[in-house]
Order: structure tokens, then C-alpha cells, then sequence
């Protein structure tokens, strides 16, 4: 499942191609390629994000600047951010576990449990809500038991939680797992022969080794966590101002008529989504950099 | 089992493998478990009765025609795209390249009321299209239009590594036998490539059959027409009929982890022909 | 387990806890999980209410609200969404609380007045401008070639009424169940979108222009008009239509745990008061008051109308005959 969740580490070689005849097109099929390529890419990626912009500001910026200071808004605001800040630390304690297990050492069924790790990727969000209806719903599992004990899950806050775990679940491990394997283990089992303990180890060797792409699956973790539509819709209580996140105030503006209130707030979105793609550039430079520096070092 | 144990000198691995096997089971594995014990409530005529309704079929038959279709319009657009992005010099690359990962952070409900507003007859393309004959918002090819949207990253960026590493000489020495360029491509670059494609094209199909948020706002959301089938899993929700729904939930969820066991398998391929460790 | 794992587990459980602790002392709060098309309604009743129970000697209340599809509202408050009062517009999202876990009282029409619905609706039509496809009543909604949309009647109570108001019409006019089941077929064969919900419907036929005729309640048709400009669409009324009454009811179960039973009922009360029939009005729903009524009688044309108990059975006979599973409604859409 690696991928869009894959960093990768090449810089820009299309000079190396296009300086020899042997690797380079024809003028000719150059365009084409390029054309094809990039009208698509406008059509089907430039034009929707434009659009949401254009819609946005459509009234100006003081029914957009309205739109986000809304109390309704900045409660979603912060909703979004708190189930950010607590499905994406469960999932990197999980991530970095799994992948040490799954890199490190060898093990039967690992195979079987790199695609379990995987299945929240390919399962339909609204399955990953019905999950949690069906086991924490009043006729679920551990309904009578929780509302004997007063313990709210689904329809509150917990229950966008584990929601948002659900579906940001494999991308931490799955981002580590390749990186680690790679790496292979001989430093670590020096650093453990000279002495080291358990944690240092990981601290001190292994740590400084994946820290670009543990960065990097948290990045797209935060980025999936505060985007999740379909999954959160099923387990949020859509109550105006407690449980509802960003995505599910987009779509109740854009029902109350207030397109560019809704486009706003989607614009907020999108301007994380692009924040999201920065700062993945960044990571993504600072480790091409990092590995050249260890290759130079290695020669 | 036991000889590879005796070779163990990293501390950590019933630490790490009981936690991830814990962590997996509590938040992936039972609650994913709720829906099969759902759906075991109804007798195994009922559930076949339940899934394969003709309206339930016809879910399939969009969902997963539609995923195709969209996987394999990501499959070649996304070549182009990787291609010209490893090859070529343009200006403004490196914005395309970044924006590429746009439809896996912008949220899908969002990319959804823009390509709605996108492709209406009223829209900024739409009122183009519509003179043509060619109605894309509230028809099935509403649904491909958004699928190809999410998808597209899972190609570009399978296959973009790949590119990258290739070896240049593989095409000179192409080139000094007289191969013409397409038939370097055909036969010697294709061939390398191909697993990855074929990953990206796994992935982007797979994320597709799921996708709700994005497709139900440009959908016609008609029965036998353009209802997709996570759609239908939540129409038998809000009838309250939660049996049909996790019978139609079982269907998918099989289908998605033998469709990810498939992935697996391809990218052991990719790994072994290119000798990458991913 | 490591001491750093340790202290972030137990700072995440600590961090549910407190959410899950939030509900206890929440009781200066009720919620009324409610229907799509009624939240503007009920943003001013809320305030209105508030303000009315604490003149009472009540304590401060917030009354906070959910909207969304009413049966998928419903399906919520069933799942365990804390619902002090619930506020429909279709009886058969109350029954299935009776139904499912016992939460509503199986009398909840006797314990308000007009069967428990402090207001009502009814399905009209809405046509762009000058009515250029010249529509005039049920019978030109299926002629060939013109586009009707409607939400999903599956989902939504609004849709559900317009195909039991087409087919009330039908039965008049055909006097027979298969010329009904034969004209609502064709009413449906023209149907080019089905949305979710009320508000998916509107937004599909006035912002994407999809569609030559809206079929809708009329408070939505009205405030379309108002919201969107009235120099776009013109609202017709046909010669017969369904009674489109909103029911409310107090979820006891959730009430009584609670504690909030007597808020929870003032709240419903206070539906039928004066000044809140009035907010109603102001929401083009047609209040029960006479004398609120009367004043505003311009806004809201006289329209043959008939219930669902009168000429259909009543809601049970209706879910079971043209609802559930494999029933006449989707032996409709199968026949496309």
C-alpha cells in the first residue's frame, strides 16, 4: 500500500533524460505527453481547488472572514483539532511499534498482518462508522452496559475518536515499515552487543534513522484525521456546535443555503490540505538531504 | 519458528508484536468482526435474498465498473503525468508535482460540492459539456469524475519512484540495437514498470469502491441508475434495517482484503523485479 | 510497556474520560434532534424558549439541536444519541422509537394536542419563472420528456410525501390501485436525481438547474423563493395534496434519565403557545392557532388536502404496503 503514502526521496534528473537522444522523445511526442498530462491535471486537480476558492470569496472577505469566526465554526475548528491530537499519537505509538516488530524481526503470517494493517485503507468510510454504531450503539454490543454507566461513545466525541483512528490507522506503520526494513538491523544489534538497553536503542540509533518518515506519515495521518467525512458522519450526533467537525459544517452550511459560508470553511480546509503538501515538501527535502549527507559520509 | 528465535539479539519483539496485534484487534479486527456477527443474524438465504437484489446489483455494477474505469483512466493519465514529471523540465513542476497528493488531503467531502459546482450545467465546465451532450454532474459519469479524482495520487506516486530509478543505459543500449523510442517503451521500459502500475491501478480501484463522500454530492444517487453501493449501505441504515446494511458492509469488506491481499502480492513483485525494498 | 507509552495511554483514556464525564452534569441542557429543512425554525424557537422558561422561575436551559434526514435522525436517537425531545415531520420516525427499545411512550399522539403536531405542511410545487413548462397540477408531472425532482422517498420524510400526495391524487382521479401504481410509475420514471434529503433536492434543482419542477414542502418552496429570489421561481399549488403534519414527542427514556422530563415537556408545550406559533408562521409552516393563522392567511392558499389516516390507512399500512423491502415503491423503480 505504499504509493501516494510512499515518500520519496528523487530530486529533479529530467535533465539526465533529456540531454541523450537515447532517453529523450521527439519533439512531437514530448508536447503531447506534456499536454495530456497537464490538461488533466488541470482539469481534474487545478480547477476543483480553484473553484472552491472562487466560491469562497464569491461575497467578499467579510462573509468569509464571518464564515470562520462563527461560533458553530470554531467549535468544528476545534473538534477537528482534538480528534486530530489524539487519533494521530495512538496511531504513532502503534505505527512505531508495528513497524519494529514487522521490519526487525522475522515471523510467521507476517504477510497476513501487513494487509490487516492495510485493510482501514480500503474499507468504506461508512463501514468504519456502522462498526462503531454496531458495537457501542444503545442496541450495539456494550449499548446497556454504557448508558448504565452514563459512558457516552458513539454519538459524542469519543465515537469521531475512534472513527478518525479507524480510518488514519495504517498510515504511520505503513510509511515505517519499508523505511526500517531497508535500514535493516545490524546497528541496532551492534548498539544492543556494546550494551545498550531496549529503549535507548530505539532512541538513540533507530529514532534519528526514521524520524523524517515518521514526520511524514504524520503529516498525511493529521491530514486524513482532520478530513474525514464519510466515517465521522455516521458516529457525529450532528449537534450544532458540540459534534460537529469541520467536513460535517461544510455540508451544513451548503444545506442551509449558505454556499459561500460552506465554500469557506471548505476553503479552510483545502488551505490545510495545502499547508499539509508544504510541509510534506519540506520533510520530503530535509530527507533527500539527510540521506545524501549519510551517503557522502559512507564513501 | 524456534531457529530464527535463537538468532534474536533485538530486545522488543513480544513487546511490539503483542501491542500492534492488541491495538489492531481492539480498534480494526473486532469492531470489523460486529459487522460479519450482524449479518450472521440473518439465515444464509436471507442474505443471499439481501445481496443480490437487482438494486443491490446494480450498485455493484456501477461501483465497481466505475472504480475500473477510473483506476484504468488513472493508470494511463497517471503515466503521463509521472513521466512528464521525472522527464520533462517545465515550469511550474514543482507545484504540479506537490499538488499531485491533493485528493489525499483535501477532504472528501469538499472535493465534492467543488466538482458538483464544477460540472453542473451551470458550472464552470459544465456549461461547456452540457451543450455537447455530454451531462456529467448527477449521472454516472459524475461517479467516475470524482473517482478519478481520489484516485489519481496512487499511480502517479507508485509509479513516479520507479521512473526515477531507472537506469538510463537500459535505453541507450535500446537505442544502439535501433529500437525506435516506442518500442524501447513497449518492450523495455513497459515491462519494468508495469507491476507498479498495476499497484497504482489496485490502489486507486480500491479506494474507490469505498468512496462516499466525494461521489454522493455529484451522483444522481437514482436506483439502477447512479447509486453506489456504500450509498445503498446507508439508505438500509436509515431504514433501520442495520442487518441489510452489514450483509451489503460483509460483501465489501471481503472484497477489499482480497483485493489488498492481491496489492501485497503485487508489490512483492515490484520489489523482487526492481530490487527496491518497497 | 514502556513509561512513555504508559503516560500517553493513560493521558488519552484520561482525556475520554472527561468527555464521557461531560454528560452528567449537562442536564441545564436538553436536545431536540430534529428533521433537515426545520433547523432555522428551531434556532428561534430555542432562544424564544429559553427565554419563556426562565420567566417561569425556570433555570438557564440551552437547548441545543441535530438536524439531518429524519429517519437517519431517528436512526441516531435509536443508536443512542441523547435525545430529550424529538421533532419529525412523519409519524413513522416516531413509531419506530416506540418500536426500537421502548424510548417513546406508545401514546405519544394523545399527549399533545392536534395528535401531537404542533404544525403542519404540505407538498406544492415549484416551477422556474412564469411557468414555462406550464404546470398545473399532478397530471403534468408525468408527462414525457419534463425532469421532477424529488428526494429519495426512502430516506426522507419530505419525498415520502410526495409520492404518497401523487399517489392520494392518482387514486382520486383513477379510482383504482393500478391506475395509482401506474401514474406514480410514470411520475417516477421522470425523476432524473434523487437526493438524500429535503435540502439536496432544492439545492439540486435551484443552484445546479437541474430539473424543470421541485416537488417539496411548501415552507421550503416559500423560503426558496424569499432566500434565492422570487424573479426565479413561482410556486404552484396543486389541486390536491397530503397533509404534511410534524409530529413531536418527549423520548421518556432518555427524559427520565436524564431528569429533564418537565423541561423537556414545557419545551413541546410551548410549540403551541402564541408567540412560538407565531415564530412558526414566520417560517411559512401553517401554526394550528386560529387567530395566528388568520393573520396570516395571505401567505398561505387554500389547498385541498387529505391525510395519510384518512385516505391511506394510516402510516403502518403505508410503510407495510408501499415502504418496506420489495413493496410497491420499489417495485416502481424496478420497472424503469
Amino acid at each position: 500500500m505504499a504509493g501516494a503514502t510512499s515518500m520519496h526521496l528523487g530530486s529533479d534528473h529530467a535533465s539526465r533524460f533529456e540531454s541523450k537522444a537515447a532517453t529523450r522523445e521527439t519533439p512531437l511526442v514530448k508536447w503531447t505527453i506534456l499536454a495530456l498530462a497537464l490538461g488533466f491535471f488541470a482539469i481534474f486537480l487545478l480547477m476543483p481547488l480553484i473553484a472552491v476558492f472562487v466560491e469562497a470569496l464569491r461575497k467578499g472577505w467579510e462573509t468569509y472572514v464571518s464564515a470562520l469566526v462563527d461560533p458553530d465554526a470554531l467549535s468544528a475548528i476545534k473538534l477537528t483539532l482534538l480528534a486530530a491530537a489524539i487519533s494521530v499519537p495512538l496511531n504513532l505509538v502503534f505505527g512505531v511499534a508495528a513497524a519494529w516488530a514487522i521490519a526487525k524481526f522475522e515471523f510467521r503470517g507476517k504477510q497476513i498482518l501487513i494487509t490487516l494493517i492495510d485493510l482501514p485503507f480500503s474499507v468504506s468510510p461508512v463501514i468504519a462508522g456502522l462498526v462503531f454504531v454496531l458495537i457501542f450503539g444503545a442496541q450495539g454490543w456494550f449499548g446497556p452496559w454504557l448508558s448504565e454507566h452514563d459512558i457516552k461513545i458513539v454519538f459524542a466525541v469519543p465515537g469521531i475518536v475512534l472513527a478518525t483512528v479507524f480510518v488514519t490507522f495504517p498510515f504511520i506503520a505503513r510509511e515505517l515499515i519499508p523505511l526500517m526494513q531497508a535500514q535493516g538491523r545490524e546497528e541496532e544489534e551492534a548498539a544492543v552487543v556494546l550494551g545498550a538497553r531496549g529503549w535507548q536503542v530505539f532512541w538513540h540509533v533507530t529514532l534519528p534513522n526514521i524520524k523524517w518518515g515518521l514526520m511524514y506519515g504524520v503529516i498525511l495521518t493529521n491530514a486524513r484525521a482532520m478530513g474525514e467525512f464519510g466515517a465521522v458522519s455516521v458516529v457525529s450526533g450532528h449537534i450544532r456546535g458540540q459534534t460537529n467537525t469541520l467536513p460535517l459544517h461544510v455540508e451544513i452550511l451548503y444545506n442551509e443555503y449558505m454556499f459561500s459560508a460552506a465554500f469557506a470553511v471548505a476553503s479552510l480546509l483545502a488551505l490545510l490540505a495545502l499547508v499539509t503538501l508544504v510541509i510534506k515538501n519540506w520533510v520530503e527535502h530535509q530527507a533527500a538531504r539527510s540521506y545524501r549527507e549519510t551517503q557522502e559520509s559512507a564513501s | 519458528m524456534s531457529t530464527v528465535k535463537s538468532f534474536r539479539v533485538l530486545p522488543g519483539f513480544n513487546l511490539t508484536l503483542g501491542y500492534t496485534l492488541g491495538y489492531l484487534s481492539l480498534l480494526i479486527l473486532i469492531p470489523l468482526s460486529a459487522v460479519f456477527l450482524k449479518t450472521a443474524e440473518l439465515g444464509w438465504d436471507e442474505f443471499v435474498a439481501v445481496v443480490t437484489a437487482p438494486q443491490v446489483v446494480a450498485t455493484y455494477k456501477l461501483s465497481f465498473g466505475a472504480s475500473l474505469l477510473a483506476a484504468a483512466i488513472n493508470a494511463v493519465f497517471g503515466l503521463m503525468l509521472a513521466w512528464a514529471l521525472v522527464r520533462y523540465s517545465f515550469p511550474g513542476k514543482k507545484i504540479v508535482d506537490a499538488l499531485v497528493d491533493l485528493p489525499f488531503a483535501l477532504p472528501t467531502a469538499v472535493a465534492g460540492i467543488a466538482l458538483t459546482a464544477l460540472y453542473a450545467k451551470n458550472g464552470w465546465l459544465g456549461q461547456y459539456l452540457e451543450p455537447l451532450g455530454i451531462k456529467v454532474a448527477f449521472t454516472p459519469l459524475g461517479v467516475l469524475v470524482a473517482l478519478v479524482f481520489i484516485g489519481l495520487p496512487f499511480v502517479v506516486r507508485t509509479v513516479q519512484p520507479i521512473l526515477e530509478d531507472l537506469d538510463t543505459e537500459l535505453e541507450e543500449a535500446a537505442a544502439s540495437l535501433g529500437a525506435q523510442r516506442w518500442q524501447t517503451f513497449r518492450h523495455v521500459i513497459l515491462p519494468i514498470l508495469l507491476p507498479a502500475l498495476l499497484t497504482g491501478f489496485a490502489l486507486a480501484f480500491a479506494r474507490a469502491v469505498g468512496e462516499y463522500g466525494s461521489v454522493i454530492f455529484i451522483a444522481g444517487n437514482l436506483p439502477y441508475v447512479s447509486e453506489i453501493t456504500p450509498l445503498m449501505i446507508i439508505t438500509k441504515l436509515e431504514q433501520y434495517d442495520y442487518r441489510g446494511a452489514t450483509a451489503i458492509a460483509s460483501v465489501m469488506l471481503l472484497f477489499s482484503f482480497a483485493l489488498l491481499l492481491i496489492i501485497n502480492g503485487l508489490q512483492a513483485w515490484t520489489a523482487k523485479r526492481t530490487g527496491r525494498d518497497r | 510497556m514502556t513509561p512513555k507509552l504508559k503516560q500517553s495511554l493513560r493521558r488519552s483514556v484520561v482525556v475520554l474520560s472527561l468527555f464521557a464525564a461531560g454528560s452528567a452534569f449537562a442536564q441545564s441542557t436538553i436536545l431536540n434532534v430534529s428533521y433537515d429543512v426545520s433547523r432555522e425554525l428551531y434556532k428561534e424557537i430555542n432562544p424564544a424558549f429559553s427565554a419563556a422558561w426562565k420567566k417561569q422561575g425556570g433555570a438557564d436551559i440551552t437547548v441545543n439541536q441535530s438536524h439531518g434526514g429524519s429517519s437517519k435522525q431517528a436512526g441516531a436517537v435509536i443508536g443512542g444519541l441523547e435525545a430529550d425531545v424529538i421533532t419529525m415531520n412523519q409519524s413513522p420516525d416516531i413509531d419506530i422509537l416506540v418500536e426500537r427499545g421502548g424510548l417513546v411512550a406508545a401514546d405519544w399522539r394523545k399527549q399533545f394536542p392536534h395528535d401531537a403536531t404542533p404544525y403542519t405542511t404540505t407538498s406544492v410545487f415549484l416551477v422556474r419563472k412564469g411557468n414555462p413548462k406550464n404546470i398545473k397540477d399532478w397530471n403534468d408531472l408525468t408527462r414525457a420528456g419534463l425532469q421532477v425532482i424529488v428526494p429519495n422517498p426512502k430516506t426522507s420524510g419530505n419525498g415520502r410525501y410526495t409520492y404518497l400526495a401523487a399517489w392520494g391524487y392518482a387514486l382520486e382521479k383513477t379510482g383504482s390501485e393500478a391506475g395509482a401504481k401506474d401514474f406514480v410509475s410514470k411520475l417516477f420514471a421522470n425523476v432524473p436525481v434523487l437526493d438524500g434529503g429535503g435540502r439536496g433536492a432544492t439545492t439540486t434543482f435551484t443552484q445546479r438547474d437541474v430539473g424543470d419542477v421541485l416537488v417539496t414542502f411548501e415552507n421550503e418552496a416559500i423560503l426558496i423563493a424569499q432566500e434565492l429570489g422570487s424573479s426565479k421561481f413561482d410556486i404552484v399549488y396543486p389541486s390536491l395534496s397530503i397533509d404534511a403534519a410534524a409530529p413531536v414527542a418527549v423520548v421518556q427514556k432518555v427524559a427520565a434519565k436524564r431528569g429533564s422530563q418537565k423541561v423537556a415537556k414545557a419545551y413541546l408545550d410551548f410549540l403551541y403557545t402564541p408567540v412560538a406559533q407565531e415564530i412558526i408562521a414566520r417560517h411559512d409552516f401553517r401554526p394550528r392557532d386560529p387567530a395566528v393563522l388568520k393573520k396570516h392567511a395571505a401567505k398561505y392558499p387554500a389547498i385541498r388536502t387529505f391525510t395519510v389516516e384518512q385516505k391511506l390507512g394510516g402510516w403502518a399500512a403505508v410503510q407495510k404496503a408501499h415502504f418496506a423491502d420489495g413493496a410497491l415503491y420499489d417495485q416502481i423503480l424496478a420497472k424503469k
